[in-house]
């Protein structure tokens, strides 16, 4: 029993990211579509459109505002989405994850590298997005690059919660609620599109201390408006050691759920 | 006992539900082995715990000497597995199914390469060697999966349900391909609903039944064991039941046929055409299939 608690984590997990890796690049043409098309649409509608009526927030332009939040939403929907929907595709109705686990793979490893792979899809949207922020000139250089490693862990954030989702949902059609209750709220309640201050006093401290996106915003925001606080060492931590929790509980369920 | 997979009062429970129930067997190196029995007897599920991703609630079980529980990764590394539920990857094509998993078992790119377009031509896909997954009939996915277990050269192949769902000639094909795989030395586990698969494939087999091995040996001494050589079949009807109670003969009723079990069958269909006016009489040799019903009864299983 003892044995059985003990992550079996190896480098061959490398070789599942490997794979999805593979299949993104097979048709890389859609994929690469989304995180140009995205950040140009919600900064002229919302930064250049909306933001004309804004005008300024604590002094930031408003399309400067919103840029490091429509970063920090792209590195949570990228690997919450392909760590829900796309791995349940993979494990359910594939049975990609039987065929990995009858070959030296643990299914440990097959969890861990759908994980980094989770991760590894936000780091290259947030990536492109990135790129296009800077064309724009709404991101300050040479801070805001180190979003590009951030991206990674926090992708990994998003990825660990989103397989705990996957390991306990009954079909592919309960994942709307995670989607629709969490990742929906979240993307507008966060501190995005407008700051926490002007929310009620209770709803402020829930988004700092729970909500896991408000911690990427007020990194992303540091970075790309160079002004780092000690919120930012704070969500930093933060999401270390959620990300840990998350990742040793999704090995567990996903456990629970496949091994019988 | 010795033995490439050897298992001692083996036994997987799913809470009050006993799927494998204290069974003990072992095979040996070379063999082709076989698990037969009704749908629900526990032959995938001995599987699964030999392929080190179900753990058996108690018992032992060893595969090359080593203990499953333990040992998974070693085991599983030389080890082919072939599904009964298609798994093949539909994001590839047939020649990337092949390659990608032989990243899982660490195969170098060119030796994988090399591997994969072999496995192709062994299994007669290489006319589709570029082709998705989802523009191949029922009989070639059987036939991937078969060179996809193939791809890290095992030295135990575990196949549940090889020839489910092919047409004879897909079924006739892959029989060949596992006699000749026996030939050049590997070591074969299969389950199987086709007795007639298991009869000419198996050198040694057992019949299970609710998680228990009812009875082990080869086709032939079991078919003589339980059944003896030859059946006639005779129409059913009162004369011919009175006519054979005077005989020195086993019969079993099915519906509206009787089977006689013997090793004399023209002396009997003599006998019967002479003395009781039976209608038609069929003989034919016994099966395996005919030992199957007799052990596990009639009665049909979901």
């Amino acid at each position: 029993m003892d044995t059985y608690l003990i992550p079996r984590i190896s480098r061959l997990s490398l070789n599942v990211w490997r794979r999805n890796w593979d299949v993104f690049f097979k048709t890389y043409q859609v994929n690469f579509l989304p995180p140009f098309i995205e950040p140009v649409l919600y900064l002229l509608a919302i930064g250049f459109g909306l933001g004309m009526y804004v005008g300024e927030i604590n002094g930031i332009p408003y399309v400067n505002y919103i840029a490091p939040a429509l970063l920090a939403i792209s590195i949570m929907n990228a690997s919450f989405f392909e760590c829900t929907y796309s791995s349940y595709v993979r494990m359910y109705y594939q049975k990609t994850f039987d065929a990995m686990i009858a070959t030296p793979l643990s299914l440990d490893d097959v969890i861990t590298g759908e994980l980094l792979w989770g991760a590894t899809r936000s780091l290259i949207y947030s990536s492109v997005m990135l790129l296009v922020l800077i064309l724009f000139g709404v991101v300050d250089l040479p801070l805001s690059l180190l979003i590009i490693p951030f991206s990674f862990l926090a992708g990994l954030l998003f990825a660990c919660i989103a397989m705990c989702f996957t390991a306990i949902t009954p079909g592919i059609d309960a994942l709307n609620y995670p989607a629709f209750l969490f990742i929906t709220p979240m993307f507008l309640f966060s501190g995005t599109f407008f700051p926490l201050e002007v929310l009620p006093q209770t709803v402020q401290v829930i988004a700092v201390t729970l909500l896991p996106l408000t911690q990427l915003v007020i990194i992303t925001r540091s970075l790309t408006l160079s002004s780092l606080s000690p919120l930012f060492f704070y969500s930093l931590l933060w999401i270390i050691m959620v990300t840990a929790l998350c990742f040793i509980l999704s090995l567990r369920l996903m456990r629970r759920r496949l091994i019988v | 006992m010795g033995g490439i997979i050897c298992a001692e009062t083996l036994t997987k429970t799913y809470g009050s539900l006993t799927a494998v129930d204290s069974i003990s067997f072992s095979v040996q190196q070379g063999e082709m082995f076989g698990f037969l029995g009704p749908n629900g007897a526990g032959k995938t599920t001995i599987m699964r715990m030999i392929q080190c991703i179900s753990p058996k609630t108690s018992g032992s079980l060893s595969v090359f000497d080593l203990d499953v529980t333990t040992h998974p990764r070693e085991i599983k590394g030389k080890l082919g597995v072939l599904p009964q539920e298609t798994n093949l990857d539909p994001d590839f094509t047939c020649f990337e199914n092949l390659t990608n998993y032989a990243r899982y078992f660490e195969i170098p790119k060119r030796e994988a390469a090399n591997r994969a377009e072999d496995l192709l031509s062994f299994v007669q896909l290489e006319e589709k060697r570029d082709v998705p997954i989802e523009k191949l009939s029922g009989g070639m996915k059987r036939r991937l999966l078969l060179a996809r277990a193939l791809i890290n050269n095992p030295e135990l192949l575990i196949l549940d349900e090889p020839t489910i769902g092919l047409d004879p000639q897909g079924r006739h094909l892959i029989w060949e391909k596992l006699k000749s795989l026996q030939a050049s030395g590997n070591t074969i586990v299969l389950t199987t609903h086709y007795l007639e698969e298991a009869e000419r494939l198996c050198n040694r087999l057992v019949i299970m039944e609710g998680g228990k091995i009812l009875v082990e040996g080869s086709p032939q001494d079991l078919i003589s064991k339980y059944v003896g050589a030859d059946i006639l079949e005779v129409e059913h009807s009162r004369p011919v039941i009175d006519c054979l109670d005077t005989m020195p003969v086993r019969y079993e009723i099915f519906g509206d046929i009787v089977q006689v079990h013997t090793d004399k069958p023209r002396e009997i269909a003599k006998e019967l055409f002479e003395r009781c006016n039976p209608g038609r009489v069929y003989a034919r040799q016994a099966t395996l299939e005919d030992v199957f019903l007799k052990l596990t009864g009639r009665i049909l299983r979901e």
